[in-house]
């Protein structure tokens, strides 16, 4: 038993350095944030050391700006609220909808041949978010490259509005977390017995009936790993609708920035922050749960 | 393995020293603000190496340095935040034994309100924020806000705005009748509140690149400044810069030297430096906005000297506003109308 | 055999799908690529071949600055983050539960789920803290700040690499009465090579994407390119801008190319 706890303190010593460091800059600090939720806004930004509840107060309620003491539900909140989690659910959708069929035909590729595929979807991901942003901001901007082709060759006159909509904002999310969805789901696929695709098609079940009662059930805990690691991002968005956004409509990220600048308002900040975990932890949880439960009917 | 722990050990110390060693100034200055050419003109001189960061808010730059151990030297705040900065204590008297040449600052810029007779501040640039239109699609009267706040029809949809709250807060404010950017008339703001709920509609962005959307004609109209709008219409004759004559802000960034400056001296000397004519002339050259300083006229690009977004018309003159910081109350308001604006 | 196998997994449209996604996936840097070697200053109007932007790149101290930044805290960041990543998975890997794993895993994966903004916040509120009470504004905190962040993708790898190992290779070296440091020095270690050096390339290119933590620790003279190219925001965004993202790229690229090249041995 002495010699079990021994090699647990081992253990511990080994992780040690890594802890330290990931409490110090990742984990600590997030602390700090909830403290700073119940503090009072400094003069110009900052904080004053005085309990208040007023950031708290302030993410769901407002005031009326002109007769303050009507109290109503922040609007202006709880819709950027509602788009972040809009945007971040379709951006999800749009990766499981063109990432499965991705996913599946890498995972039917010969075997020697599916590491460069993965490969080739890998790439996008590892080069820097901000370059390929801006990337398809060259693509899509009014005197971009689509615009500019599609009127050289006469199929339209004007071009198209593209930037600073909700489409170039679904689309550039789509396009940078795209990979994140893909790899988790051929996990997955690479893992599936084709055995029992067959044995689908051997009791003369439909292509779509074998998609539907045979592969997806199979491949589930790909789609909901690559759901989690794709909402995660997308809901934390920050460049994205900073840039093809064009700031005409604000994600959670951005309105949190804006407190920390221009607002001066950092409890708020702070407590919209928290917020934004919040939401973060609840996604992970329900998914989870989610799974575990839809883990125990398959094996049934 | 344990070589790469000793070479990063060393980097990381060796770069620690770098900062703090001699020959070294650190400017902390708006984002694309600082003309490469005038940085390197004084290394060239003096020897002393430039780090510049950008900041991109007055906000953020006074917070940041206000919570001290920042490490910066110099940084350029706006005219209405220099009072703030002055009363907390973050400047320190520009030193008249290096700073010699205070007098080349023009006459008109030598006593101003925020900082009477330049004890701690140095032009840096100043400029307006007015109205650009594309006068082939608009050939209405461009020396109005109305044409971004209550858009005509052919301007709808083609319209950007910067996304500053101070300034937009400003032109509508002064749209609407009011004339203190920080009035706490409650009547102003309300209109203020309505009139940019209603005209958001209109707007195509709330973004900051945007001198080539105007020139290709991907914009017609927008709130912008003065210097950007130069560039755009250097790429193309149709676009002209408007100057709201209900007012529009006037505001000029000034250089400092911070209290807690590590390297006061070399920073004195570039205050210093900045003042010389031909070096003043390179912020301009750089960021197309006048700077204040006597005699910089000469070494300035040709396109700059009667360009109608450098040179305000006699008429105008006098509806440009210099604005001072907001209460905390009132800045609230601002950044509440701003969020519900931006929702 | 072949043809069973094909009529099995093949669902009609998949293919034409996926292409798609790969165009989607690859145009936009191609584009970008193609344009910074334009003659012209347009993004969509090709004018001649061209380095000038190169050129211009690379005469442009602060771009170099930037640069030389980005590559310095990236190695650095992602050196000590392998250092303690790998202790870490010798710590984890190859063993029965223990009291506090989880929440071992859970904080080694942390930084992978919370959103960047809601960490740069912390850190701003928290590093500004520090600065006031030391006066230290180096590097210190970009690094520290950076290293946290690269230590789950510093950590996959290399204990996915231990997993499979073969655990009789050390007993075999402890039978020949070999201590453990001297099984970890001349076993172990030499074995883990290959998932060391993933999980270093890992970080490094992790830590050249930060971009929000950086803006929100950066102090004076620390943007590194991604802060340095969002200030960019604020001025016409020139053909200079996508050699500087084409160089990264490459380097990206390179890096990538190794670590899969390096992976895949293993899988072999």
């Amino acid at each position: 038993m002495a010699e079990q706890r021994e090699s647990h303190l081992w253990k511990w010593l080994l992780c040690t350095p890594a802890l330290l460091v990931l409490v110090l800059a990742a984990s600590g600090p997030l602390f700090i944030v909830l403290a700073y939720s119940f503090l009072t806004p400094g003069t110009m930004g900052g904080v004053r050391w005085e309990f208040s509840t007023e950031g708290w107060f302030r993410v769901f309620l407002q005031r009326d700006i002109f007769d303050p003491d009507e109290v109503r539900w922040n609007q202006a909140h709880l819709t950027i609220f509602w788009r972040s989690i809009s945007l971040s659910l379709q951006t999800t959708i749009i990766c499981a909808v063109l990432g499965f069929p991705t996913a599946w035909f890498i995972a039917t590729r010969p075997p020697h041949r599916r590491a460069l595929w993965l490969f080739l979807i890998t790439i996008p991901f590892w080069t820097n978010l901000l370059i390929r942003t801006f990337a398809i901001q060259e693509l899509i901007r009014n005197n971009g490259t689509i615009n500019t082709l599609l009127m050289r060759t006469g199929i339209i006159d004007s071009p198209i509005q593209m930037m600073f909509t909700d489409f170039a904002v679904l689309l550039g999310m789509a396009y940078v977390f795209m990979p994140l969805m893909v790899l988790p789901l051929y996990a997955a696929m690479d893992k599936l017995d084709f055995r029992l695709v067959e044995a689908g098609y051997d009791l003369y079940a439909s292509r779509i009936k074998v998609l539907w009662y045979v592969i997806l059930p199979l491949v589930k805990p790909g789609f909901i790993a690559g759901s989690i690691l794709v909402f995660i991002p997308s809901i934390g968005a920050y460049v994205t609708p900073r840039v093809l956004g064009g700031g005409r409509t604000m994600m959670l990220g951005n309105l949190i920035a804006l407190q920390f600048g221009q607002g001066r308002n950092w409890p708020l900040g702070a407590a919209l922050a928290v917020v934004m975990l919040v939401i973060v932890v609840t996604t992970l949880v329900l998914y989870l749960r989610w799974a575990n439960r839809e883990g125990g009917q398959v094996r049934v | 393995m344990k070589k790469t722990l000793t070479v990063s050990l060393v980097a990381l110390l060796a770069s620690g020293a770098m900062a703090k060693a001699e020959g070294v100034l650190n400017l902390y200055n708006w984002g694309n603000y600082t003309s490469p050419e005038l940085i390197e003109r004084f290394t060239e001189e003096t020897g002393i190496q430039v780090t510049v960061t950008d900041f991109d808010s007055n906000d953020t730059a006074l917070a940041r340095i206000r919570q001290g151990g920042h490490g910066f030297d110099i940084v350029v705040p706006s005219d209405t935040y220099i009072p703030v900065w002055i009363e907390e204590g973050l400047f320190q008297p520009l030193d008249p034994e290096i700073v010699t040449d205070r007098g080349n600052i023009a006459p008109q810029w030598l006593d101003v309100d925020y900082d009477q007779g330049r004890e701690y501040t140095v032009p840096w640039a100043w400029g307006t924020t007015g109205i650009i239109v594309n006068t082939s699609v608009y050939g209405g009267d461009i020396n109005t806000a109305g044409v971004i706040f209550e858009p005509p029809e052919e301007l709808r949809g083609r319209i950007n705005v910067i996304p500053e709250m101070s300034d937009v807060m400003s032109l509508a404010i002064y749209h609407v009748g009011g004339t203190d950017r920080c009035t706490d008339d409650m009547d102003v703001l309300r209109q203020v509140r309505d009139m940019l709920m209603e005209a958001k509609p209109h707007w195509l962005a709330l973004d900051y690149g945007t001198v080539d959307s105007y020139a290709a004609g991907d914009l017609d109209a927008g709130i912008y400044w003065n210097g950007a709008s130069m560039r755009a219409r250097l790429q193309n004759d149709d676009l002209a810069y408007g100057y709201p004559r209900a007012g529009y802000p006037l505001w000029m960034d000034n250089a400092a030297v911070l209290a807690d400056a590590q390297n006061p001296e070399n920073a004195m000397r570039f205050m210093n430096f900045i003042l010389q004519p031909e070096n003043a002339a390179l912020i301009s050259n750089f960021a197309r906005y006048a700077n204040g300083i006597t005699g910089s006229e000469a070494y300035m690009d040709e396109v700059m000297r009667d360009a109608p977004e450098i040179v305000v018309p006699d008429d105008l003159i006098g509806a440009g506003r210099f604005g001072q910081p907001c209460s905390e109350e009132i800045n609230d308001i601002h950044t509440q109308i701003w969020t519900e604006l931006l929702q | 055999m072949f043809r069973r196998s094909y009529s099995v997994s093949h669902l009609p449209g998949f293919g034409f799908v996926a292409i798609l996604t790969f165009l989607m996936l690859y145009l936009p840097i191609l584009v970008l690529v193609i344009f910074s070697f334009n003659a012209g200053v347009s993004q969509s109007i090709w004018e001649g071949f061209s380095l000038q932007w190169y050129e211009a790149a690379f005469r442009n101290r602060q771009v170099r600055d930037v640069s030389i930044r980005s590559l310095w805290l990236a190695a650095t960041a992602a050196g000590i983050a392998t250092m303690v990543a790998t202790l870490a998975a010798l710590g984890t890997t190859r063993t029965g539960r223990f009291p506090g794993q989880t929440m071992i895993y859970a904080l080694i994966n942390q930084p992978l789920m919370v959103p960047e903004v809601v960490t740069g916040v912390a850190l701003l509120i928290f590093v500004a803290a520090i600065k006031v009470q030391t006066g230290y504004t180096g590097m210190g905190y970009l690094v520290a700040a950076h290293t946290a962040f690269c230590i789950p993708f510093a950590y996959l790898p290399i204990r996915a690499r231990l997993e499979t190992m073969d655990i009789n290779l050390e007993r075999a070296a402890a039978d020949l009465y070999a201590t453990p440091l001297q099984a970890f020095r001349y076993i172990t270690l030499p074995l883990l090579v290959p998932g060391i050096l993933a999980g270093f390339m890992l970080g490094f290119v992790i830590s050249l994407d930060t971009v929000v933590i950086t803006e929100f620790v950066k102090s004076a003279g620390q943007d590194t390119l991604p802060t340095y190219m969002l200030g960019q925001l604020r001025r016409t965004v020139t053909p200079e801008m996508n050699a500087i993202a084409t160089l990264f790229l490459a380097l990206s690229l390179m890096i990538v190319t190794a670590f899969f090249l390096i992976t895949r041995k293993r899988g072999a």
